[in-house]
């Protein structure tokens, strides 16, 4: 076992961990932070995608204790309980671009780092070559697509605001 | 219609809990002392079970058990069941082999659990299963339903791996319509074995109160209800009333999680044998070798027509591989799901269809989206497509002869088509999809060295299952009828319980959006409660596109009788005569005068009771309803395919895809659209990406994530969707449902696309890019008219 200790949703956390502890299940099973998911065993799937120092990350392809110091965005730090969701929350939910919500919040945090990476006025096919680390088994991308591309306009509107920030 | 009533695009109730990580599936329910169980899973496809060696797992730090099939026999716990009987031309019931929840004597498929570790912590776990020795005495194995009647026998009571041979229809009949026919069309076909890979791996998570003899068990189940009944009686794991079953967010289901599977039979006994909670979450790998595959039928089906093009009979011999066991509703699938609907939306005279189904050395197959209907399809649609391009009819025209054009319409395989214009999704299908534009589309492509094709399909599914009596005349062991509960509380706020389940499908909303219109109160004030047999009555669950049919049906009966017994309040409250009450927008008034009570304060008199205790009618409002459906209900629509393809790598981009169903009332066109959406992805999943394979040694070589081809983002257009609408007339709202289409329509859609893109009738499904390179070397493709 080792000790390891990091920043997540702004807050500063610790634990003591077997070496081959991930990060997902870091999150899940020592923090109760259960909105980051397990879909896959080959790191496919995207259902585990996090933040760390504001990267998007796959949490079932990292250690705990690769994350010594590290600041760690979950998709529970996108919003305060009861306040105002994150623009991209928003437009998932305007969109209808969940269905189970199973592959939501790494579809959301993937989402983000999209926008990070290109900017705020996504066209279709752009989002869905960046989706290539994400999939969904209901939705058939269609109206996920139109989320992102809602929810990355709507950021740039001045309502991003990440919790964690 | 009002904002949030029936035909509204109201946006979801449950996506506040799923957008911020809130969802509460069965792998985030916590519970103290819980433990956690790993199998050990045999990696030999046949295989005797010499012995079984679990000393040295059973010293290593942290494990509380090892268990295998010979502690659950002693412990007398029964096997899993088939719940549909089918019987042979010959009479014979169908043979359904054993299936222990752990191996006992020998394992039948790579992933049959063999034994269970119970440790505190996973990784605990692991390193035990690690360490228990398995003596194997490997089995040659069959895997190839077409090879597996001459295969290694798998289970003793069924000799030449046959479960059953079916039949349905009139031979004689079609064998003299074929000898008149003008022209044969003769195609074989095989319908790719799938994996449903819902995102959220199976779990379950089992707690045994000792105290009261009371087991629990979270399950990722469509139907905790139909889990607990068998688990109870079948596998006679408890009593009824002491064992519950509670599915919390299901993340995807598809069909895969209707079953009853090992391993929560497993956990429940392990549960209560160690006197702590077990949980198990199945890791992908596990998934693949587990989950209840779908589809994998091998057929050779003919089409006779006259020189019209009027289709004189069909005749299909199928055989279906049901994998290494009988899962719980994989005898219906390749029969009663399937053979039933070979008339597609044609008038067809005579059908016959033979189907054997046999066991292999493979996972079991069970209902994927579709359920029979997709392969139904696949096998129609290519007929009439390749007919007509047979006779050089027009393959929009050809099926415009045949359509079904008055109702109601008895087909000769048992299904009675009630209402449906097919002509009008053609129509409107054909103007969205500019199929005038093709030929200048095509033309233009191949310019740039590209092939563009086209495919049609015009699909019809037997949905909203079902008529209990109908469906128990064919064998099937359970009613599927389904149950609503409406609770009005005493401040007027609604509770729905109903008996249906919601993996992603939205009845939280839809169903609200139902109770709000009816009684006039605001959608805020309609909760809908499902999945817990503690909670909610007896219901069936969801599969098959019941939810809206069945469902809301039972709900708008039990709202009938809400209504009925509020007027009678009502008329308490008013003085007045309970035939003079009537009730709208959420107000009840005595007819001709301005006396009325709101629907707050009528519920609130209902429990005070002060104006009527003691008479003739009761406190409280809550009313019930179990409803069973007339019949089964006909979505029907077309889906047109516009392909392009690329000749130097075969690789098929979908360019256009257009899909006009109908299903009958729409409650939330938004939230069907979605269904739609996702049922062709899955659709074009199997016909381009998708399939099982296994090697020759019965290994699944598709075994994950990296080798087998799940549909991405990228894989995918954005599809059109439009509706057409003729009400169904076997339920008081009219709805149809949904859920199924788009996997039912879209492989043949895309398949019809491809083959009339490169001119050769000789493609499996998936149509990779290597297999239409490798088609086309061999292929005349059409010029463009």
């Amino acid at each position: 076992m080792a000790s390891v200790s990091m920043t997540v949703n702004g807050k500063a956390v610790a634990g003591d961990v077997e070496a081959r502890t991930l990060l997902v299940q870091f999150l899940r099973e020592n923090l109760r932070l259960t909105g980051t998911h397990v879909g896959c065993d080959t790191s496919q799937c995207g259902a585990c995608v996090v933040h760390i120092d504001g990267i998007a990350v796959k949490a079932c392809t990292t250690l705990a204790l690769q994350c010594e110091g590290a600041k760690v965005t979950t998709i529970e730090g996108l919003a305060e309980p009861n306040g105002p969701l994150h623009p991209m929350q928003e437009a998932f939910r305007e969109h209808h671009g969940l269905q189970c919500g199973f592959c939501t919040p790494g579809m959301i945090m993937a989402a983000l780092d999209i926008v990070r990476r290109h900017g705020n006025e996504l066209d279709e096919r752009i989002i869905r070559e960046q989706l290539d680390g994400n999939i969904c088994r209901c939705t058939g991308y269609h109206n996920i697509v139109k989320a992102i591309a809602a929810g990355a306009k709507a950021m740039a509107k001045g309502g991003a605001r990440q919790a964690a920030e | 219609m009002s904002a949030t009533g029936i035909g509204a695009a109201v946006r979801r109730k449950e996506d506040l809990r799923f957008i911020t990580g809130r969802g509460q599936y069965t792998d985030d329910v916590i519970r103290p002392r819980e433990t956690r169980a790993v199998f050990v899973r045999s990696p030999h496809a046949h295989a005797k079970i010499k012995g079984i060696d679990t000393n040295a797992a059973k010293k290593l730090p942290g494990v509380l058990a090892v268990l295998t099939g010979a502690e659950l026999a002693n412990d007398k716990i029964g096997n899993l069941i088939c719940g549909w009987m089918i019987h042979s031309k010959d009479g014979t019931p169908m043979k359904m082999a054993p299936h222990p929840a752990l191996a006992v004597g020998k394992v039948n498929h790579q992933g049959d659990a063999v034994a269970v570790v119970i440790a505190e912590t996973q990784v605990q776990g692991r390193d035990a299963a690690e360490k228990i020795k398995v003596d194997y005495e490997p089995l040659p194995a069959v895997t190839d339903p077409a090879k597996a009647r001459s295969g290694p026998q798998i289970h003793d009571l069924a000799p030449k791996n046959t479960i059953y041979e079916w039949s349905l229809g009139d031979a004689k009949a079609v064998d003299a319509a074929f000898a008149s026919a003008k022209h044969v069309t003769k195609l074989d076909i095989v319908n790719n074995r799938l994996v449903p890979n819902a995102i959220e791996p199976r779990a379950a998570l089992a707690e045994y109160d000792a105290g009261t003899d009371q087991l629990t068990l979270w399950n990722t189940t469509q139907n905790p209800h139909v889990s607990r009944l068998v688990i109870a009686a079948f596998v006679g794991m408890a009593p009824e009333h002491k064992l519950r079953v509670i599915a919390p967010d299901v993340g995807g289901g598809f069909g895969s999680k209707i079953f009853i599977y090992p391993e929560e039979v497993v956990c429940l006994w392990a549960a209560r044998k160690v006197g702590r909670p077990v949980r198990w979450t199945a890791d992908r790998s596990e998934s693949f070798v587990t989950d209840a595959h779908g589809r994998d039928h091998v057929t050779h089906a003919e089409l006779a027509l006259d020189a019209n093009g009027k289709i004189l009979a069909m005749r299909v011999k199928t055989v279906a591989n049901l994998g290494a066991y009988m899962s719980t509703f994989s005898s219906s699938v390749p029969t009663y799901l399937y053979a039933t609907l070979l008339s597609g939306q044609y008038d067809i005279p005579q059908i016959y269809c033979e189907v054997d189904a046999v066991y292999t050395n493979t996972v079991p197959v069970d209902a994927y989206r579709g359920a029979g209907r997709p392969e139904a399809t696949f096998v129609v649609e290519r007929l009439v497509e390749v007919a007509a391009r047979q006779m050089g009819i027009d393959p929009a025209d050809l099926r415009k002869r045949n359509f079904v054009k008055s109702f109601p319409h008895q087909t000769p395989v048992i299904m009675a088509y009630d209402a449906g214009d097919y002509n009008a999704s053609l129509k409107k299908a054909l103007e969205l999809a500019d199929v005038k534009g093709f030929n200048k589309r095509k033309r233009e492509a191949s310019r740039h060295n590209k092939l563009r094709g086209l495919g049609y399909s015009t699909y019809i599914e037997a949905c909203g299952i079902a008529p209990s009596q109908a469906v128990g005349s064919l064998g099937c062991g359970v009613g599927l009828w389904e149950s609503a509960e409406v609770r009005v509380n005493p401040t007027g706020s609604v509770e729905v319980l109903t008996g249906t389940h919601a993996h992603g499908q939205g009845h939280e909303t839809t169903f609200a959006q139902l109770v709000s219109e009816r009684l006039g109160i605001p959608f805020e004030n309609v909760s809908i409660v499902h999945g817990d047999t503690d909670k909610v009555q007896f219901g069936m669950g969801t599969y098959g596109s019941r939810s809206g049919a069945v469902g809301m049906s039972a709900i708008v009966k039990a709202l009938d009788k809400i209504e009925a017994k509020a007027k009678k309040v009502a008329a308490h409250m008013l003085e007045a005569a309970e035939g003079d009450i009537v009730f709208k927008d959420g107000k009840f008034t005595v007819a001709g005068t301005d006396k009325s009570a709101a629907w707050g304060d009528v519920a609130l008199n209902a429990y005070i009771a002060h104006k009527f205790a003691g008479q003739e009618l009761e406190p409280g409002l809550k009313e019930t309803s179990f409803y069973d459906p007339t019949n089964f209900t006909f979505p029907a629509g077309c889906h047109i395919c516009e392909v392009e393809i690329d000749r130097e790598t075969g690789k098929t981009e979908i360019v256009n895809w257009t899909a006009v169903d109908d299903f009958g009332t729409v409650v939330n066109p938004m939230i069907v659209e979605g269904q739609v959406h996702g049922g062709i992805a899955q659709g074009i999943g199997q016909a381009l990406l998708e399939g099982a394979v296994y090697d020759n040694d019965g290994q699944l070589v598709t075994g994950s994530l990296m080798d087998y081809c799940m549909p991405h983002a990228h894989d995918l257009p954005s599809f059109q969707v439009g509706l057409t609408e003729t009400k169904a007339p076997s339920n008081p709202l009219g709805i149809k449902g949904c859920g199924e289409a788009g996997a039912i329509a879209a492989p043949a859609a895309v398949i019809n696309a491809i083959t009339d893109a490169i001119g050769s009738e000789n493609i499996t499904m998936p149509a990779t890019a290597q297999a239409v390179w490798a088609a086309l070397k061999h292929a005349q493709p059409r010029q463009a008219a």
